[in-house]
C-alpha cells in the first residue's frame, strides 16, 4: 500500500463516517427499534409497556379495519399510479412537440408537484365545497364530494393525480428530449405514420424510464399520508383510511405505540416487497445491475 | 408549418394552465371578500381585497410558522450538504471499506416509509428532550434527505473525469485541495440541484413536523396550515391566503430556479 492509498483509505472513512453515523442513528436504529416496539403493548399515558410477541400481527390478521385500510391503500395506489402514468406520458408527448414557451409550460406543469401536499389538500377541500366549490359549479351539481362514501376516494385520487402526474411527465419528457431526431427521420423515410412511430419507436424507448417512474410512484403512493390525512382524515366511514392513516391514528390519537408500530412494520414490509418485485422485474429486462 | 407549431404551443400551454387551475383558483379565493366567497358567479372577484392576507399576517401563527419553516429548511439543507457531500465524494472516488453495504443502506433508506420510523423517532426525540424544537425537525429531515442527496451527488461526481483530480495531485494538491479546487467548482450546479430538492422536501414535510412539534415555537407551515383555526365557520379566504404564502418558496423554485430543479429530478431517476 502506498502512502497515497493509505491516506485515501483514511480519508474515505473520515468522509463517509458522518453520513454513515447519521443514517445508522436516524434510520437503521429506529428501523430496528420499531420492530421491537411492534412486539410490545405500549400505552405511555397509562405507563403500560410489556412484551406481547406477535399478538398485534395476529390481531391485524382478523381486523376488518386493517383489511379495509389495506384495500383502500391498494385501490388508491393502483388507480392513482395508472392515471398518472397514462396522463404523464400524454403530457410528455405533447411537450415533445412544443417549440416556444417551454419554460412557461414546465412552470405550469411542475407547480402542482412542488406545492406542499397540505396545500394541495386545502386547495381541493375548497374545490370540493358542496355549495361554493369550483367542481360543483362547473358540473352544475351539488355533490358532497368529501362527505359521500362513494365519492371521497375518487376525490382523493384526483387530488393525488393532480399533484404527482407532473413528476411522471417530466421524467418521460426528459427521456424524449434525448431521442436523436435522426431516429424519427429514419422512421419517416421508411414511411412510418404517426401511430407506427409512436408504438414502435417512442413508447419502447420510454419503457425503461416508465418503469422507474412506476417504481417511484408506487412506493410513494403506498407511503402517502399527508394528503388523505388533511383532506379527508380517512373519512367518511373509513372509505379513505389508508394503512398510513390507520397507523398514525393508532400511534398518536389512541396512543397505542406498540400496535401502531406493528401497522408501520406491515407498511414497511409491503413497500420493500413491492420494491424487490420491481427490481427483479427490471433485472430480468436487463435494466438494472 | 410555422403557424401550426405555434397553435400547438398555445394549445399545450392552455392545457397546462388548466391543469394549474386549482392553484389559480386558490389565488383568486385569497383576494375575494367573504361576502362573495359562497356565491361565485364571476371568474374574478368584483371587489378584490387584501383583507385575508392582513388577517393571516396580523392575527395568525403563519408568520411564525413561515420563520420556522425557513429556518428548519435552511438548516436541514446546510447540514445535509455538510454531511452528504463528503460522503458522496468518498463513495464516488475513495476506497471506503464496506462501501457496498453503505450503498445498499443508502438505497434501502430511500424506500423507508416515514410512518414506520415516526414512532421510534418520536420516542428518541422525547428522550433527548428535543420535542417542539427546530433541532428535532432538522435531524429527522436531514436523515430523510441524505440518501437521495448522496445518491445524486455521487452520480454527479462520477461524471467528472478522474484525470482532472490527478492533474491537481501532480501539482502537489492533497485530497482536500483537489476536492475544493477541482471537484467543487465542477459539481456546483449539481450541488445546487441537490440543495434545492432537499430544501423543498423539508419545506413541504408534514408528518414529522406534525408529530414532533407541540406549539408555535417550532410548528412549520404545513402544520400551521393543517391546524388552521376556524371559530364558527371555516375561514376559506384566510386559508387561501395562508396557502398562497406557504406556496411562495416552491413557486420561486419552480419558476426561477427551474433549470436546477429539473436537473436534480431527472438525474435522480435516470441514474438509478
Amino acid at each position: 500500500m502506498t502512502r497515497r492509498q493509505r491516506a485515501d483509505r483514511f480519508a474515505g472513512l473520515a468522509f463517509v463516517a458522518p453520513a454513515a453515523l447519521a443514517l445508522a442513528s436516524l434510520a437503521v436504529y429506529p428501523g430496528l427499534w420499531v420492530l421491537w416496539l411492534s412486539l410490545q403493548q405500549r400505552v405511555p399515558i397509562f405507563g403500560i409497556a410489556r412484551f406481547v410477541g406477535v399478538d398485534h400481527f395476529a390481531f391485524l390478521a382478523t381486523d376488518p379495519r386493517f383489511w379495509n385500510a389495506a384495500r383502500v391503500t391498494l385501490v388508491f395506489t393502483g388507480v392513482s399510479v395508472a392515471l398518472e402514468l397514462v396522463l404523464g406520458v400524454a403530457v410528455a408527448l405533447a411537450l415533445q412537440r412544443q417549440r416556444a414557451g417551454r419554460r412557461l409550460a414546465l412552470s405550469l406543469l411542475l407547480l402542482a408537484w412542488a406545492l406542499p401536499s397540505v396545500v394541495t389538500a386545502k386547495l381541493f377541500e375548497w374545490l370540493y365545497h358542496p355549495s361554493a366549490g369550483l367542481v360543483n359549479l362547473l358540473l352544475g351539481r351539488d355533490l358532497n364530494w368529501l362527505g359521500d362514501p362513494a365519492l371521497a376516494l375518487p376525490g382523493l385520487i384526483l387530488a393525488d393525480v393532480w399533484r404527482t402526474m407532473p413528476f411522471v411527465a417530466l421524467l418521460c419528457y426528459a427521456r424524449l428530449l434525448t431521442i436523436a431526431p435522426e431516429v424519427y427521420e429514419a422512421a419517416r423515410v421508411d414511411g412510418a405514420g404517426h401511430l407506427a412511430t409512436l408504438t414502435s419507436i417512442t413508447l419502447p424507448l420510454l419503457r425503461p424510464i416508465l418503469l422507474v417512474a412506476l417504481l417511484f410512484r408506487t412506493l410513494d403512493a403506498l407511503r402517502a399520508f399527508d394528503l388523505m390525512y388533511v383532506l379527508t382524515g380517512g373519512g367518511p366511514a373509513g372509505t379513505t383510511e389508508t394503512l398510513t392513516v390507520y397507523a398514525y391514528r393508532s400511534l398518536f390519537q389512541t396512543l397505542q405505540l406498540g400496535f401502531g408500530s406493528a401497522i408501520g412494520v406491515v407498511i414497511f414490509v409491503l413497500v420493500m416487497a413491492v420494491a424487490a418485485g420491481y427490481l427483479r422485474g427490471l433485472r430480468r429486462e436487463g435494466l438494472a445491475a | 408549418m410555422r403557424t401550426r407549431l405555434r397553435a400547438w404551443d398555445v394549445a399545450v400551454l392552455l392545457v397546462l394552465a388548466a391543469w394549474a387551475t386549482p392553484f389559480f383558483w386558490q389565488v383568486r379565493t385569497s383576494f375575494t371578500p367573504d361576502s362573495e366567497l359562497l356565491a361565485t358567479s364571476r371568474v374574478l372577484p368584483a371587489r378584490p381585497t387584501l383583507i385575508h392576507y392582513q388577517a393571516v399576517v396580523e392575527r395568525s401563527v403563519m408568520p411564525r410558522a413561515l420563520g420556522n419553516s425557513l429556518g428548519v429548511a435552511t438548516l436541514t439543507t446546510l447540514l445535509a450538504l455538510a454531511v452528504g457531500l463528503p460522503a458522496a465524494y468518498g463513495i464516488a472516488r475513495l476506497p471506503v471499506p464496506g462501501k457496498r453495504l453503505l450503498l445498499l443502506a443508502v438505497i434501502a433508506s430511500t424506500a423507508f416509509p416515514q410512518i414506520t420510523t415516526v414512532s421510534p423517532l418520536y420516542l428518541l426525540m422525547r428522550a433527548l428532550g428535543l420535542r417542539d424544537t427546530w433541532t428535532a425537525l432538522v435531524l429527522a429531515n436531514t436523515s430523510f434527505a441524505l440518501p437521495l442527496l448522496i445518491w445524486l451527488l455521487a452520480g454527479f461526481i462520477r461524471d467528472i473525469p478522474v484525470e482532472l483530480e490527478e492533474a491537481a495531485f501532480l501539482d502537489g494538491a492533497g485530497r482536500l485541495g483537489a476536492l475544493r479546487r477541482v471537484v467543487l467548482p465542477i459539481v456546483a450546479p449539481g450541488v445546487a440541484s441537490a440543495a434545492l430538492l432537499t430544501f423543498l422536501a423539508s419545506w413541504n414535510e408534514f408528518l414529522f413536523a406534525y408529530t414532533f412539534t407541540a406549539t408555535e415555537a417550532s410548528r412549520t407551515v404545513p402544520v400551521a396550515l393543517a391546524l388552521f383555526p376556524g371559530v364558527f365557520e371555516v375561514p376559506w379566504g384566510d386559508i387561501a391566503a395562508a396557502s398562497i404564502l406557504a406556496s411562495l418558496p416552491p413557486i420561486v423554485i419552480v419558476v426561477g430556479l427551474q433549470r436546477w430543479l429539473v436537473r436534480g429530478l431527472v438525474a435522480g431517476a435516470l441514474k438509478e
